[in-house]
């Protein structure tokens, strides 16, 4: 049932309900549904939830001061036909990912509104009350309650709403990652999008490293030594046909490229085999894209393994040493550049400024394996 | 979406510009500074911004472990020499910014003579868990 959500919320939107009555109205026809399709399952479970849903909304509007309005609206609008489904989810996607949310908020509607998921389950994935998280929601929903969508909204902030979802990916009761990449996946077959395609397959090649990407006290574990043996295959085969597709549209975004760059890593069987080279090409590309100093961060890594450690130094002395992860960068290129006590003296600075616990402590264990090297 | 911690001293911060002991503020001075922390709690509820806070009392402890079969070791209170914690708050907010703000408006609470105390808060990041794609 909690499929069918987002296309009835869509259909209420659409035909000009204002979000959070809709939302109220659909969760009325669910708590109907819950009580009649035991004994009298329906043939249509979604036009059943639909009517009922709108029922439920015209009777309560009814009530209110914007009845007539509200009703001459409904009357107005033609019945939907299957085919608008794919619009109004859709029309969902824009709206919960309007600019006039603040990330968060934007985050916790999308996932409320399209994903279906209840207060509660969207509370325990970001570790914060349900209280708190329920407020979230509806000061999101009564922010966007005036907004009409009469045109299609800018697609990039929906992926970004998409990619700060992936990227929480805690694993309790709510998956975050594989909740994202289901959104996205509903997303690129209803629009069709380079860079939607560009962020699932990002999203897929690296959802198929994730089991090697931490070992088994959580400890995290460098792309270089991470047991490619457990990668997911299937999914980075899955991963690579997406983009390619995409790339083959040649309308390049940064998603696309970050993919790319993904895509190379996911290819090679050993660490040694990384192309460098044409990774280095990618984030060339992707620099040109953004403005991001972190691209221009992680390039640096690939000069220094493109055209060695001082090269690699060179590209970073151009960037501000305040950046998170700068320091963990120095390390890394002033070890292979065979300096290890400033290796080591970096890669405690760089452990006392992280904010990852995980990554604190593998930047604490690499500065005290350089530390324990006889000199 | 990042959780910060709010720590408020009794002692160990350096001195707030309005620096009054509580005890020697009017009584209703005492009653606008509660019901200004218990707003500024009340509306991060409503933006979605709050997680948890509690006040603590003045007294603690040391404790430490002292050895198989033997009981704990305590030490003090010595609540005159050691930076003294009076509450915490934990927020989630969408960026560091955010959480300064926040955290010069709870610094603005009223004191003695209905002024801000503009006291020092201790503001500290979470440490995260979570697995963000770095490489």
């Amino acid at each position: 049932m909690k499929e069918l959500v987002p296309a009835v919320l869509g259909v209420l939107v659409r035909r000009g309900a204002d979000f959070a009555a809709a939302e109220d109205a659909v969760q009325d026809a669910l708590v109907e549904a819950l009580r009649v399709w035991p004994g009298d399952p329906p043939r249509d479970p979604k036009a059943w939830l639909i009517t009922v849903a709108w029922r439920r909304f015209v009777d309560a509007t009814r009530a209110d001061a914007a009845r007539r309005r509200r009703e001459e609206l409904a009357d107005r609008e033609p019945p939907p036909g299957p085919a608008r489904e794919r619009d109004d989810t859709l029309r969902l996607y824009f709206l919960c990912a309007h600019p006039s949310l603040t990330p968060s908020s934007a985050v916790a509607l999308t996932l409320r509104a399209v994903g279906g998921l209840t207060t509660r389950q969207i509370a325990a994935a970001y570790l914060v009350p349900e209280a708190t998280m329920a407020q979230r929601i509806s000061r999101a929903k009564r922010t966007v309650s005036g907004v009409h969508l009469d045109r299609p909204g800018d697609v990039a902030t929906v992926l970004r709403v998409l990619y700060l979802v992936f990227n929480e990916g805690y694993s309790g009761d709510v998956d975050l990652s594989a909740e994202a990449i289901r959104l996205t996946r509903q997303l690129a077959s209803a629009i069709d999008h380079p860079e939607v395609a560009g962020l699932l397959a990002l999203m897929l090649l690296h959802h198929a490293r994730r089991a090697s990407r931490t070992g088994p006290r959580g400890e995290l574990v460098p792309l270089a030594e991470q047991d490619r043996g457990r990668w997911d295959t299937a999914m980075i085969a899955e991963g690579v046909a997406i983009l390619q597709a995409a790339l083959a549209r040649d309308r390049l975004g940064e998603f696309q490229a970050q993919a790319a760059i993904a895509a190379l890593h996911a290819d090679a069987r050993v660490a040694a085999e990384t192309d460098w080279v044409q990774i280095l090409e990618w984030y060339d590309e992707l620099a040109a894209l953004t403005d991001s100093p972190i691209v221009r961060l992680n390039r640096a890594v690939a000069v220094g393994e493109a055209d060695g450690p001082r090269a690699g130094l060179a590209a970073l002395a151009a960037l501000d040493d305040t950046l998170p992860r700068y320091r963990a960068v120095a390390a890394h290129l002033h070890e292979r550049a065979g300096e290890p006590a400033v290796a080591a003296r970096l890669y405690a600075e760089a452990a006392a400024r992280s904010l990852d616990l995980a990554e604190r402590d593998h930047l604490t264990r690499q500065a005290a394996r350089l530390n324990a090297r006889p000199t | 979406m990042a959780k910060y911690l709010l720590l408020k001293h009794y002692r160990g911060a350096p001195a707030a510009v309005n620096d009054v002991p509580m005890p020697q503020w009017a009584p209703e001075e005492v009653t606008a500074h509660v019901a200004y922390m218990n707003d500024f709690a009340d509306r991060l509820r409503e933006s979605g911004e709050f997680v948890d806070g509690q006040a603590l009392a003045p007294v603690g402890e040391w404790v430490r472990y002292d050895g198989e079969g033997r009981p704990p070791v305590t030490d003090g209170p010595f609540a005159e020499t050691k930076d003294l914690i009076a509450g915490w708050m934990v927020i989630d907010v969408d960026s560091h910014e955010r959480a300064v703000e926040l955290a010069g408006e709870l610094s603005a609470a009223p004191g003695a003579g209905g002024k801000p105390i503009h006291e020092w808060l201790e503001l500290r990041p979470f440490l995260t868990t979570s697995h963000t794609i770095t490489e």
